[in-house]
């Protein structure tokens, strides 16, 4: 493998019924700073059925060309299609660093491709760079061992250089519709054997009334303290007087008082609002690695040696169930 | 049908500590467990042995005190285990480790191959898929319920995604990755966990699996840690032990100068 004939970042570019999502947008922002750092270009790779005009969008987030693969094959995400579109695009186009989001689609996806490429893959990086000694080395860091210890990692020899990246990690640049970029269609040739190997017999949306909490600006967060339902209700008061959205501690989401989905934390998701009010949560490292990259931190606990404490702007020793409904009465009289 | 379920002996992530002085991890008297999705998914494999009969095994790729978890296993009512340990597999990342349990899983006749979504040491979720690859087989990945269809020889499959669920219809052999939420896993039997120090835990070496050495190992990972260490905490800020007006004043002045409110 001669390394110098690989250049230019990558993004998969995840659509979902013809939108792209967020965690594709964030990772373009990202791919934007390594590809300026190297003087080289941002790839996104754009797969499904009818997509090409979502090229644009991905161009004002910061591409500079959009690799569209339009196939019937390609209209619903399944492992190996999409592997072997993927796989095309290293063979022909020989990508250095290639981004994709930590979805349940990207984590199905990018080990797969890895593997049929023989390279690495670093899985759920929080931080990436361009090492700015001469080296110029791509430096990937995630938490290792439970959140507890951080790993710099590198893939030396082999190419493309790959990392997942979850949702809410990066930040996406904004959009700027006068950008110019090229949109290229590229063409696969698909194994159609291996592909039906898997069929969808259907795909199920539950009613979820959910908002995604990793986009959320403001999310006040409850724990053991809060305790139960009706205790979730006062926090949802407040959530809802400053704009934003209830999210939850692992403990209330296993004693079954909260939804998955809301669940912050290694297990749940990582959030990075501008406010994170952290209501009668401990903050066991799991917890604190899904958030500590808030703006603001604000705790309340009643054991003023709750690691929360640690990580919060501005801690509160005190009982939640009283300061919580103050604190929504007093922000409702500033409203008027 | 014959089933394989990789599993892994991880330390439970959740038991460690932070030396607050030196910001280290305490590492000493943290209790090995079998790494909750791989039970997650040895217990679909024994429900599948309850429906059909299918005969069970597990291996597990690791340092010699792996066994335990392979004891485990077959005090829920396995037939088989098997421990890959060799100092040639040693340091290895995803890539590597997934090409010397496709190895060993060559040389073996299954229908099925279940492996835990993710491990809670490494949180990757690539083995599996990466098992997949190496063995040209289909994959499934967050697989929380599935059935099998004797006559069609086929798995129906539901898979969790974050809009709601997949179901999926795939050839046998085909490789899954399991979630620990969807099922829960029975308890040691009483007479298996006598039984489970009867059996004999076969003990594979490098020599086995005929992968070429420049595949597994060190030699076989494409990625290397450049370096690791204890997250840095940001400084906190300051804590107050007052009357609850007096928590509201303070976190209504911090709402103002951060420009929340």
């Amino acid at each position: 493998m001669n390394l110098t004939d690989y250049k230019d970042v990558y993004v998969f570019a995840e659509q979902r019924e013809g939108k792209i999502q967020n965690v594709a947008l964030e990772l373009l922002g990202k791919a934007r700073e390594l590809a300026d750092a190297n003087q080289e270009k941002v790839v996104a790779m754009l797969l499904g059925k009818h997509v090409r005009e979502n090229a644009q969008e991905l161009i004002a987030a910061g591409a500079d060309e959009v690799l569209v693969v339009d196939h019937d094959l390609l209209a619903e995400y399944l492992t190996e299609p999409y592997t072997q579109a993927i796989t095309q695009i290293i063979k022909e186009r020989k990508p250095s660093i290639m981004l994709i989001g930590a979805t349940t689609i990207g984590r199905d996806l990018g080990p797969r491709v890895s593997a049929r490429n023989v390279t690495g893959l670093t899985a759920d990086a929080t931080k990436l760079e361009i090492s700015d000694d001469e080296a110029h080395e791509f430096r990937m860091t995630r938490p290792a061992f439970g959140g507890n210890l951080m790993a710099t990692i590198l893939c030396k020899d082999h190419r493309p250089q790959m990392s997942t990246v979850r949702p809410g990690v990066m930040q996406k640049l904004p959009a700027d519709p006068d950008r110019k970029g090229t949109v290229v269609d590229f063409k696969v040739d698909f194994d159609e054997k291996k592909i039906s190997r898997v069929k969808i017999v259907k795909t199920v949306k539950e009613e979820k009334t959910v908002a995604d909490i990793s986009q959320a600006k403001v999310l006040v967060s409850g724990g053991r303290g809060v305790g139960s339902k009706e205790g979730f209700a006062k926090l949802e008061t407040l959530a809802k007087e400053l704009g934003g959205e209830v999210a939850s501690s692992r403990a209330m989401v296993d004693a079954g008082v909260m939804e998955q989905s809301r669940q912050v934390g290694q297990t749940g998701k990582t959030v990075r609002p501008s406010l994170y009010l952290a209501c009668g949560i401990s903050g066991a490292i799991q917890h604190l690695a899904g958030m500590e990259e808030s703006d603001l931190i604000i705790a309340i606990n009643k054991d003023k040696f709750a690691p929360i404490f640690s990580v919060a702007d501005l801690g509160i020793v005190g009982d939640l169930h009283k300061i919580v409904p103050l604190l929504t009465e007093r922000l409702k009289s500033l409203q008027k | 049908m014959n089933i394989v379920v990789c599993i892994k002996q991880v330390p439970d992530t959740t038991e460690v500590k932070i030396n607050p002085q030196t910001g280290t991890l305490i590492r000493e008297g943290v209790p090995s467990i079998m790494n909750p999705d791989d039970k997650g998914g040895l217990e679909f494999a024994l429900q599948l042995k309850d429906k059909f009969g299918a005969h069970v095994t597990v291996i597990t790729m690791g340092l010699p005190q792996a066994e335990a978890i392979l004891r485990e296993a077959l005090a829920m009512g396995v037939d088989r285990a098997i421990l890959l340990t060799d100092r040639k597999l040693g340091g290895a990342d995803t890539l590597a480790t997934s090409s010397a349990i496709a190895g060993a899983l060559r040389t073996m006749d299954f229908d099925l191959v279940i492996t835990g979504r993710q491990a809670i040491d490494g949180d990757t979720a690539q083995v599996g898929p990466q098992i997949a690859e190496h063995l040209d087989l289909p994959q499934v990945s967050y697989m929380e319920d599935l059935q099998y269809n004797e006559s069609t020889k086929t798995f129906t499959i539901r898979k969790q995604t974050e809009e709601g669920y997949q179901i999926l219809e795939v050839q046998a052999p085909c490789v899954v990755t399991a979630l620990a939420s969807a099922v829960s896993p029975r308890y040691m039997r009483v007479n298996g966990i006598v039984t489970a120090y009867d059996k004999e835990v076969e003990v594979w070496g490098a020599d086995r699996i005929q992968v070429p050495e420049e595949r597994i190992g060190k030699a076989g990972s494409p990625t290397s840690v450049y370096k690791a260490f204890p997250k840095q905490l940001k400084p906190a800020g300051e804590t107050h032990e007052v009357t609850p007006e007096e928590a509201v004043e303070l976190i209504v002045n911090k709402l103002k100068e951060k420009h929340i409110i």
